[in-house]
C-alpha cells in the first residue's frame, strides 16, 4: 500500500493548491479527484467557463450595441452557439492541462476515482472501472467543495429546470429563461443569456440584487443590468418550478402574497451552493458536518480529527476559489511548521457581470451595525477620461474609512474591470492604508484606476479633483 | 548649515567604553532640548544621553555599537525648524485661503514625518512579517516597524530578535517546535558580571562558612512593632535592617573581615558600606549603603527601599554603586535553601542570607518547630582566618538571634550591671 505525507481529496482550486505547496514544502503528496479532469468546479463548471461565455457574449453585445457609435458598422452579426460553447470547452481543456502539468512538474500523484475515509489515515479509492484501491497518508486535506443547493419545492431535471452546471453547455441559445437567485451566479449567467438574446427574467426572495455587498452595488448593478433587459422580480417567493416539456413554468408569490407565473424554455436555480461532504466516510473517522453540510474546522482549519483539515467550500466562509486557495497554502505551510495567517475580512468578493463589481472589507452596513464611525468618499466612472474614451461610464466607486484615523475600512467598486481594480484596495488595506494614502499614491493616466484614487480623495476630505 | 556633534559623555573615572543599548530617537526625527536620545550601558549602570541641542538628528552610531567616552554618536543639524502640530487641519485652510499658503510649504515634509509615529497603523505587520514574527513567537508590539507610519516591514521582522518570555511561550507549543539557536550579544553589564566573577575566583583564596540563626525572636519583635514602626518612621520592619545592624557590630569586632587587600597592603576601613545585592530585570546589581554604624533601623530599610527602586528602574547611577566593604545577598528571596555567595571584589567577605523554613530544632533537650535560616559567608583566607570568619559568623548570629544586644552591642541586663 502506498504512503503519504499527506492526501487532498479534491483537486479544486483549494485542494491543488494545496497539493503544490505541500510538495513545494517537500511534503510526499497524493491528490483523490473523483472526475476524470482536474481543477473542481471553479475550472470545470464554474469560474473560467462562466468567463470565458460571459466575454463571448459580451463581444456580440458590443457588436450590435456599441461599434456603430465607435465607427464600425457591420452588416449582420450572428451567434453561433454551438462555436461559442466549444471555445468554451477549448478553454476548460488548456486550463485542466495546465493544471496535469503543474502535478507532474511538483511530483504529486494523481489517484482518479471516489475518496473517502477508512480511518483517519487510511482512504479507499473507488475507480470508474469498480476497482478500489487504499492508500495510507500521515495528514489528510479535504477539498471536496461544493455542489449547487436546492429547494425544496423544485426537482431539478437537468433538461428544462436546470443548474450552473447545465447552463454552461446548453445545446441550443434559450429564447427565454427564468433565473431563481439574483446573486452571484445567477446575475452572471442572467447577463450572458440576455446578452446573447434570450429574454431573462431574475427571481429574488430579499428586496435587493447581491444581497450581501454594499447596498449601493447593487443598486446601481440592477440598474445597468435592467438597461440591459434583465427583468427583476424581487422580494419574490418561488413556489414551484413544472416542467411542461418543451417549456418551464415557474410561480412565485410577491410582497403581497399574489402569485405570479412565469414561463420560460428553461428555469435556472441559483440560489448559492452547498458544502459537499456526502460519502465521504466522515462518521468513521467522527467529524460532524454543520446542518449546511459544512465541516467543524479550526483557525489552523483543523478538523476534529487532529491529522485531518478542510478547506475552501467545505468550511466556513465564502465560497470562493481564491479564498480556497488561500486556505490550501495556509493548511500545507502549516503542517510544516509555519504559521500563516489569513485576513478573512479582506479576501474580496468579485461579480464578472458588466459593469463588473469588487469589493473587500465592510460595507457600509456592518460599520454601522458594529458602530464604527465612518466617512464615504465616492467617485463616478463617467468622470474618467479613460470610462469616456471606452463607453464604459457606468458605475462608481466607494471608499469607506474610519472618521478619526482615516484608515480604509472597505472600498466597493462598480465599473469596467473593477475586478482587477480592487487588488489594489485590498494591498492597501492589507498594510492598513489611510484613505489620504492612496489619494497621494501616483496613479497612471489615463486608467480606470484613477477613480479609486478620487474617491480615496473624496473620502479624506472631500477633496476629489475631477468632481 | 550648523551640525553638532553629539557625544558620549564621561560618566565615572573607571569607564572608558560604554555599549549603545538603544536609540530612543529615530534616524531624520526633530528632537528637543533634554529630550532623552539613546540609552547607554556602561559597566555598572545605563544611563540616558540627553539632547543638548534642538533640531533635526541624524545618528552615526548603531545599537550594540562599544563606543569610546568622547565619540561622536549622532549630530544635529540646528537649522531645521520645530515641526508644526496637526496636519490635519490644513486642507480646510487650504479651501479657504487658496493663494496664501504657499510659503508654508518647506515645513511640511518634516511635519508629516513626526504626525507619523503616532499613527493608528504603527506596528502593524505586512502579511509576510506577521507570518515571520509568529513564527519567531514575537509579538508585534516587541518590533519597532520602519516602514511608513511605523508599520512592520518584512526586514524588520527577519531582522526582530525574541525577548526571553515569548520564546518560552512558542517552545511549549504543540507540534510547532523549533530546535534553532539564537545568538545574543552579550550587555555589558553581563561582560563585566561574568569577568569580574571569573577574577575573584582566580585572584582570591575563597572559601565559605556556614552557619545557622533561629529567626523566632526577630519574628516576633517584627510581629510586635510592625505598626507602631509603620506608623511613627512611615517605613516597614523589614528583614535587612537586622542582618545590616547585626553585620555593621560584627564588622567592628573583626576589622580584616571589613578590610581590602591591596597588593602587599592590607586597607582597612573605620567606616561600614554595606552593598546590597539587587536583581534587577538587567542583571545584579550591588548599590551601597554608607555608614551603617551610624544609621538606625528605618534610615536603613529606607535606604534599601530607595536603591531596590532604583535598581529596578535602571536608574542607579554610578555613585550609588562605588565602593562598599562588605556585602549582603539574599539569596532567600527566591527560596534558594544554601548557597555559597562569589565575593564582590575588592572586597574581603559576602553574607549570604536564605530562605527561612520551619525545622525541627532541638532546643533544651526538646524538639521545637523554629523559623530557620542558614547563614554562608564567603570570604578571602588571604587576609580573614578560620578563626575570624567563624567567629564573625556565630556574632553575627548571636545579634539576630538576640536583637537588643544590637542596641549596646553587648547583652544589655550585662551592659546594665556593668559586668
Amino acid at each position: 500500500m502506498e504512503k503519504y505525507d499527506v492526501t487532498i481529496i479534491g483537486s479544486g482550486p483549494g485542494g491543488y493548491v494545496a497539493a503544490i505547496r505541500c510538495a513545494q514544502l517537500g511534503m510526499k503528496t497524493a491528490v483523490i479527484e473523483k472526475y476524470n479532469s482536474l481543477g473542481g468546479t471553479c475550472l470545470n463548471v464554474g469560474c473560467i467557463p462562466s468567463k470565458a461565455l460571459l466575454d463571448s457574449s459580451e463581444h456580440y453585445h458590443n457588436a450590435i450595441h456599441n461599434f456603430k457609435e465607435h465607427g464600425i458598422e457591420i452588416s449582420e452579426a450572428n451567434i453561433n452557439f454551438t462555436q461559442m460553447i466549444e471555445r468554451k470547452t477549448k478553454v476548460i481543456d488548456q486550463t485542466v492541462a495546465g493544471i496535469d502539468f503543474l502535478m507532474k512538474k511538483n511530483k504529486i500523484t494523481v489517484y482518479q476515482g471516489h475518496g473517502s475515509f477508512i480511518s483517519p489515515i487510511m482512504l479507499s479509492i473507488k475507480k470508474t472501472d469498480g476497482t478500489e484501491e487504499q492508500i495510507e497518508s500521515t495528514k489528510i486535506i479535504i477539498a471536496t467543495g461544493s455542489k449547487p443547493a436546492m429547494l425544496p419545492s423544485i426537482a431539478i431535471d437537468k433538461k428544462r429546470i436546470i443548474t450552473s452546471t447545465e447552463a454552461l453547455s446548453l445545446p441550443e441559445l434559450p429564447k427565454t429563461m427564468v433565473i431563481i437567485g439574483g446573486g452571484v451566479i445567477g446575475l452572471e449567467l442572467g447577463s450572458v443569456y440576455q446578452r446573447l438574446g434570450t429574454e431573462v427574467s431574475v427571481i429574488e426572495y430579499m428586496d435587493k440584487i447581491i444581497p450581501t455587498m454594499d447596498d449601493d452595488m447593487g443598486k446601481e448593478l440592477q440598474r445597468s443590468l435592467k438597461k440591459l433587459g434583465i427583468k427583476f422580480y424581487l422580494s419574490h417567493k418561488v413556489t414551484g418550478a413544472i416542467n411542461n416539456g418543451d417549456n418551464v413554468t415557474v410561480s412565485a408569490l410577491d410582497k403581497k402574497e399574489q402569485e405570479i407565473k412565469l414561463d420560460a424554455e428553461y428555469c435556472l436555480v441559483a440560489i448559492g451552493r452547498k458544502a459537499y461532504t456526502e460519502n465521504l466516510g466522515l462518521d468513521k473517522i467522527g467529524i460532524k458536518t454543520t446542518e449546511r453540510g459544512q465541516i467543524e474546522v479550526n483557525d489552523h482549519l483543523q478538523t476534529s480529527a487532529e491529522n485531518i483539515y478542510a478547506v475552501g467550500d467545505v468550511v466556513r466562509g465564502a465560497m470562493l476559489a481564491h479564498k480556497a486557495s488561500e486556505e490550501g497554502v495556509l493548511v500545507a505551510e502549516y503542517i510544516a511548521g509555519q504559521k500563516p495567517h489569513i485576513n478573512y475580512n479582506l479576501i474580496p468578493g468579485v461579480v464578472y457581470t458588466w459593469p463588473e463589481v469588487a469589493s473587500v472589507g465592510y460595507t457600509e452596513t456592518q460599520l454601522k451595525e458594529k458602530g464604527i464611525a465612518y466617512k464615504v468618499g465616492s467617485f463616478p466612472m463617467r468622470a474618467l477620461g479613460r470610462a469616456r474614451a471606452s463607453m464604459d461610464i457606468d458605475g462608481l466607486v466607494k471608499v469607506l474609512a474610519d472618521k478619526e484615523t482615516d484608515e480604509i475600512l472597505g472600498v466597493h467598486m462598480i465599473g469596467a474591470r473593477a475586478a482587477d481594480l480592487i487588488a489594489e484596495a485590498v494591498v492597501a488595506m492589507e498594510f492598513r492604508a489611510s484613505a489620504e494614502d492612496i489619494g497621494r499614491i501616483s496613479h497612471a493616466h489615463p486608467t480606470y484606476t484613477e477613480a479609486l484614487k478620487e474617491a480615496a480623495l473624496a473620502a479624506t476630505d472631500n477633496r476629489a479633483l475631477h468632481v | 548649515m550648523s551640525k553638532i556633534e553629539v557625544k558620549v559623555p564621561a560618566i565615572g573615572e573607571s569607564v572608558t567604553e560604554v555599549t549603545l543599548a538603544s536609540w530612543l530617537v529615530k534616524d531624520g526625527d526633530y528632537v528637543k532640548i533634554d529630550q532623552a536620545l539613546a540609552e547607554f550601558e556602561s559597566d555598572k549602570a545605563t544611563f540616558e544621553l540627553p539632547a543638548e541641542f534642538a533640531g533635526k538628528i541624524s545618528l552615526s552610531a548603531s545599537e550594540g555599537d562599544d563606543i569610546k567616552i568622547g565619540s561622536v554618536v549622532a549630530y544635529i543639524d540646528t537649522d531645521v525648524v520645530a515641526p508644526t502640530e496637526a496636519t490635519k487641519e490644513e486642507p480646510k485652510k487650504e479651501s479657504l485661503q487658496p493663494i496664501a499658503t504657499a510659503p508654508k510649504e518647506e515645513v511640511k515634509p518634516v511635519a508629516t514625518q513626526t504626525a507619523t509615529t503616532a499613527s493608528y497603523a504603527n506596528g502593524t505587520p505586512s502579511p509576510s512579517a506577521k507570518k515571520i514574527l509568529d513564527e519567531k513567537g514575537i509579538e508585534t508590539k516587541e518590533v519597532s516597524g520602519t516602514g511608513v507610519s511605523g508599520r512592520i516591514t518584512k526586514e524588520d521582522a527577519l531582522k526582530a530578535t525574541p525577548t526571553s518570555s515569548s520564546t518560552t511561550a512558542t517552545s511549549i507549543s504543540k507540534g510547532n517546535f523549533s530546535r534553532g539557536e539564537r545568538v545574543e550579544k552579550m550587555t555589558r553589564l553581563r561582560k563585566t558580571i561574568s569577568k569580574r566573577l571569573v577574577a575573584v575566583k582566580n585572584e582570591t583564596a575563597m572559601l565559605t562558612t556556614f552557619n545557622e540563626v533561629d529567626m523566632t525572636r526577630i519574628n516576633e519583635i517584627r510581629s510586635q512593632y510592625k505598626k507602631a514602626f509603620e506608623e511613627k518612621k512611615g517605613i516597614g520592619l523589614g528583614f535587612m535592617s537586622f542582618f545590616t545592624k547585626a553585620c555593621t557590630l560584627a564588622l567592628q569586632q573583626f576589622p580584616a573581615i571589613n578590610a581590602y587587600v591591596d597588593d602587599e597592603n592590607i586597607i582597612y576601613h573605620d567606616f561600614i558600606d554595606i552593598s546590597i545585592a539587587v536583581s534587577t530585570p538587567k542583571g545584579l546589581v550591588v548599590p551601597v549603603i554608607r555608614n551603617t554604624e551610624s544609621l538606625s533601623f528605618a534610615e536603613i530599610e529606607k535606604e534599601v527601599k530607595r536603591l531596590a527602586l532604583l535598581g529596578r528602574d535602571g536608574a542607579l547611577t554610578m555613585e550609588d554603586m562605588e565602593g562598599g566593604t562588605f556585602t549582603i545577598t539574599n539569596g532567600g528571596v527566591f527560596g534558594s535553601l544554601m548557597s555559597t555567595p562569589i565575593i564582590n571584589q575588592p572586597q574581603s567577605a559576602i553574607l549570604g542570607m536564605h530562605k527561612i523554613q520551619d525545622r525541627p530544632m532541638a532546643i533544651n533537650g526538646k524538639v521545637e518547630i523554629r523559623p530557620m535560616m542558614y547563614l554562608a559567608m564567603s570570604y578571602d583566607h588571604r587576609i580573614v582566618d578560620g578563626k575570624e570568619s567563624v567567629g564573625f559568623l556565630v556574632a553575627v548570629k548571636d545579634y539576630l538571634e538576640n536583637p537588643e544586644k544590637i542596641l549596646v552591642g553587648v547583652d544589655p541586663v550585662k551592659a546594665l550591671l556593668e559586668i
